[in-house]
């Protein structure tokens, strides 16, 4: 078990990066609590299978450190990180049994037979594979192959963090949920650090303490769920957690009026006094489930045109059009469908505004 | 993946029936005619049931031409398999090395087979040839494989190894190519050694590619014929008289139509005894490594 | 340091291999009268007089011509016949398939020593002896079988969505197979004739038995230089350089996929 701290990283797969663009990471600074449970969640390409290979070490990252407790790893090998890794598909010893592929991590550093049996069993346990003993590995089904790799992780008494590189892609989506499951309940039992690489919010959402943001080679944030979904610190946070994403409007300001194209929304006074001391391009931020729709005229609300309403099932999702860009808005079940012209009301505690992409706070 | 079940597929395969029916089927009836009759000219000829079988099945040249063909076809495999796999696996994995090796190793597979002997002619002679001289001048020994038996084996087999260990080499090494790389990182996390990699991964994961390998340098080394033709002759004595060769002999050599094609159908039967074991085989493991 | 021995090892088996080409080269070099009078690790006074000889008497080059005629009829026949049957044998089920498959592969696996007196009396019997067309066709029995294997080892790698995509679109079978499939296993095709290429280039039993004057192959006029005077190494090993030049010339167009093709398609 390890604290992992990433110090100053930056990586490229070219051998003279010139350009920010060379980097896959840009600047990494960042600190993984011993026995926390981390989702690393980005779009594809955004560097997080990158960044999941710098902390195994099947890559040495062009620049900074990886420190395990303190301890600077960055030139050391796998297999003496003590880390285990889960990867997108089933890696499996085909000619072994399941047994052999479980005994195998152990084999290699020379472990007594006696005591390889016993963790091995003791692991099996855990991971309800008791009874595939005995099987050949390669006719298992995919999720059972895939607690097999996750076995071989955790048959190390001395394994310092488990690293997940979306290991759920090649399951049934019935069976995926139970596998979430076991995995969460593993980690509450044993109390491993757990980074979880997927582009799945749902996936992030459900399994982490803490999901970690990347975006284009870098952290954005990190944050529990709710924060994330409150005060997400980028544009591209408020877009990418949530279904659908935050609604973002270009404006102006005006003491606490933030100005959209002729119409105005009010903010509290914090946020416009934080607003008027920012520079570059400003954009208030809403989530579609805060936005309130109103049939009639109302004191503080804006004009807005209903585009299309879309039901998806407990909720509806109304598509609106203010001031030439697209809103969405959140229907709770049992509301009367909008159609024509409606009035949106910001609650200005929900509104959150932005500039340059940034939350300003 | 179930196939679709049509019968009006049988009019895309036609025209490969026709083609290969022509350039089977008739020859085949042809060397079944012969082989149950006895011919002294045009438009003589006898019926003679099965005395041809029974006089090659009792040929004892035969029998020597066969247990000859067995040992070198089990001595071309017991070298080239391990060979073409170690090869393989020395290989680069990116760059211009790659190219420039899948260059350089299939060059031997392209050069027609008579021209091969000529090649092996030209350099293991004692008199001109680098490897003849070179054993002969250098190290004392005396080296001639148009004299010696066990010297024309070495030199066929080297010359045989040189040939065709590059198919082993290629398919092996297409194998290794369609490993993906995670099996290297958790090889690499779970701390095994270079042994236990390949034990465990690679020799695994190429079973699909070197069965075929296996499959075709059976056949072909069962089937040899230019290169010994040219390079030996069979000789010297009956030294390297393999099946094909002898089949030349007897057919077009000696015009021996009756036996000739009483020994094809013999030699057809046994290849095609191994080629269906080989291809229940080839398709057992396909299976497996879809699956 | 591991690496490097490996390297060393490779590099070894790579010199090895270019050795006996090397001395080829070194003969092909040298007049005869040189090569019989003293041994010479390389050419003392170089001469193209071998080369010379093969390129400007129309018996020796014909050969290569001949050679290439019949090659390239081969793989043209091959191709043809064999892509519509390997899209068959990978989509459909069909009366039969597993055995015909079989069947074809047999063929492939037949010694071709077997068929090389019927085949003389047959083409005799045709009128077709002597031409290059002859040739072809019997290539074709070992080609076809082999094509359609690997053909059919690539078109398992496409999905049937594909087909079933434009089947719905309205497409007509041999415009799908034509516009769409066809440029789809492109690669599957280059390696495929390139297979056609080299097994009928490098084969001599057939094409020397079916040939006398007019469609002789290049390689079975090598066997001449043995009559008459001796052996004439020189312009023998001249005339089997120039063999190896087709060979390396298809190598290198497809030789990103060869690997590949060598698995049949099937890795």
């Amino acid at each position: 078990m390890a604290r992992i701290e990433l110090s100053e990283i930056a990586h490229s797969y070219l051998p003279n990066p010139k350009e920010e663009s060379d980097y896959a990471l840009k600047q990494i600074h960042n600190t993984w609590e011993d026995g926390g449970a981390y989702a690393l969640l980005g779009p594809s390409g955004c560097g997080k299978t990158t960044l999941l290979n710098v902390i195994s070490g099947l890559l040495t990252p062009s620049n900074g450190r990886v420190l395990y407790d303190g301890k600077d790893v960055s030139r050391l090998p796998p297999e003496k990180r003590n880390i285990a890794q889960v990867f997108q598909f089933p890696v499996l010893y085909d000619t072994m049994t399941v047994f052999g592929n479980l005994a195998f991590p152990l084999q290699n550093r020379g472990l007594p037979s006696s005591k390889i049996t016993q963790r091995v069993h003791e692991v099996a346990e855990i991971l309800d594979l008791t009874p595939f003993l005995k099987k050949r590995a390669a006719g298992l089904a995919a999720d059972a192959k895939q607690k097999v790799s996750l076995g071989r992780g955790l048959v190390r008494s001395d394994v310092a963090a488990i690293l997940f590189d979306e290991p759920l892609t090649v399951i049934d989506p019935q069976l995926k949920w139970d596998l979430r499951r076991k995995i969460k309940e593993i980690h509450e039992q044993l109390k491993l650090t757990f980074i979880y690489v997927t582009h799945d919010q749902v996936e992030a959402l459900t399994f982490a303490d803490k999901v970690v943001i990347m975006y284009e080679g870098e952290i954005i944030q990190i944050g529990t769920p709710q924060e994330l979904f409150e005060n997400p610190e980028h544009t591209f946070v408020g877009y990418f957690i949530g279904s659908p994403g935050m609604n973002f409007l270009e404006c102006t300001l005006d003491g606490n009026v933030a100005r959209v194209d002729g119409a105005g929304i009010t903010l509290d006074e914090k946020t416009a006094a934080l607003g008027l001391k920012a520079s570059g391009k400003l954009e208030v931020g809403i989530r579609p489930m805060y936005l309130k729709l109103r049939f009639e005229p109302v004191e503080g609300g804006v004009p807005a045109q209903v585009q299309a309403v879309e039901d998806q099932g407990s909720y509806k999702i109304v598509a609106l059009t203010l001031a030439g860009k697209t809103l969405r808005a959140r229907l709770p079940e049992g509301k009367p469908v909008p159609d024509g012209k409606v009035w949106l009301v910001f609650p200005p505690q929900w509104i959150r505004l932005f500039a340059d992409g940034r939350l300003i706070k | 993946m179930e196939k679709w079940a049509n019968n009006k597929a049988w009019f895309l395969v036609l025209p490969v029936v026709i083609i290969v029916a022509f350039s089977a089927i008739i020859p085949l009836m042809t060397v079944i005619n012969y082989s149950v009759q006895d011919i002294w000219g045009p438009g003589q000829s006898v019926f003679v049931g099965t005395e041809w079988f029974e006089e090659m099945l009792g040929d004892k040249r035969l029998h020597d031409a066969l247990w000859r063909q067995f040992l070198f076809s089990g001595l071309v495999l017991l070298i080239e398999m391990p060979l073409g796999v170690l090869i393989a696996l020395a290989m680069p994995k990116r760059g211009w090395g790659v190219s420039a090796c899948l260059v350089t190793i299939a060059i031997p597979l392209l050069i027609p087979w008579n021209v091969i002997g000529t090649i092996w002619i030209i350099f293991t002679r004692p008199d001109i040839g680098l490897f003849g001289a070179g054993i002969n001048n250098l190290l004392g020994i005396a080296f001639d494989h148009t004299a010696r038996p066990l010297d024309a084996w070495i030199t066929l087999m080297l010359m045989e190894i040189w040939h065709w260990t590059p198919l082993v080499i290629l398919l092996a090494y297409a194998g290794l190519r369609a490993i993906p790389e995670a099996f290297y990182q958790a090889a690499k996390i779970d701390g095994a050694s270079a042994w236990a990699k390949f034990q465990y991964i690679q020799l695994p994961k190429m079973r699909g590619v070197l069965t075929i390998a296996l499959l075709l340098r059976f056949m072909d080394s069962f089937l040899i014929y230019a290169e010994p033709f040219v390079l030996t002759g069979g000789g010297p004595g009956n030294s390297t008289t393999f099946l094909s060769i002898y089949l030349v002999k007897i057919a077009l050599g000696q015009f021996d139509l009756g036996p000739g094609a009483a020994f094809s159908l013999i030699y057809f039967v046994i290849v095609l005894l191994f080629s269906f074991m080989f291809y229940q085989a080839l398709q057992r493991v396909g299976k497996g490594e879809k699956g | 340091m591991k690496p490097k021995k490996k390297t060393i090892g490779l590099l070894i088996y790579l010199g090895l291999l270019m050795i006996p080409l090397y001395w080829m080269l070194n003969m092909s070099l040298r007049s005869n009268a040189d090569i019989l009078a003293s041994f010479a690790l390389y050419p003392k006074d170089i001469t193209f007089v071998n080369y010379l000889k093969i390129f400007t008497d129309s018996s020796w080059y014909m050969g290569y011509v001949n050679s290439i005629i019949y090659v390239t009829m081969n793989t043209i026949i091959s191709l043809t016949v064999a892509l519509p049957a390997a899209y068959a044998f990978s989509r459909y089920q069909f009366v039969g398939d597993k055995q015909l498959f079989f069947w074809l592969l047999t063929n492939r696996m037949a010694p071709a020593a077997i068929f090389a007196l019927p085949f003389f009396q047959l083409y005799s019997a045709i009128g077709l002896m002597d031409t290059h067309i002859a040739v072809a066709l019997a290539h074709c029995l070992f080609n076809v079988p082999l094509s359609v294997w690997i053909l059919e080892g690539f078109m398992s790698g496409v999905p049937r969505e594909i087909d079933e995509t434009a089947f719905i679109d309205g497409y007509s079978f041999p415009r799908f197979f034509i516009t769409i499939f066809i440029p789809l296993i492109r690669a599957g095709v280059g390696v495929t004739a390139f297979f056609c290429f080299m097994f009928s280039w490098v084969e001599l039993l057939f094409s020397r038995t079916l040939t006398v004057t007019e469609a002789k192959p290049i390689a079975a006029i090598m066997t001449r230089t043995i009559s008459a005077t001796g052996l004439d190494y020189g312009l023998l090993a001249a005339a089997g350089m120039l063999t190896i030049v087709p060979g390396i010339l298809v190598i290198w167009f497809v030789r990103n996929h060869m690997a590949k093709g060598f698995a049949l398609g099937r890795v």
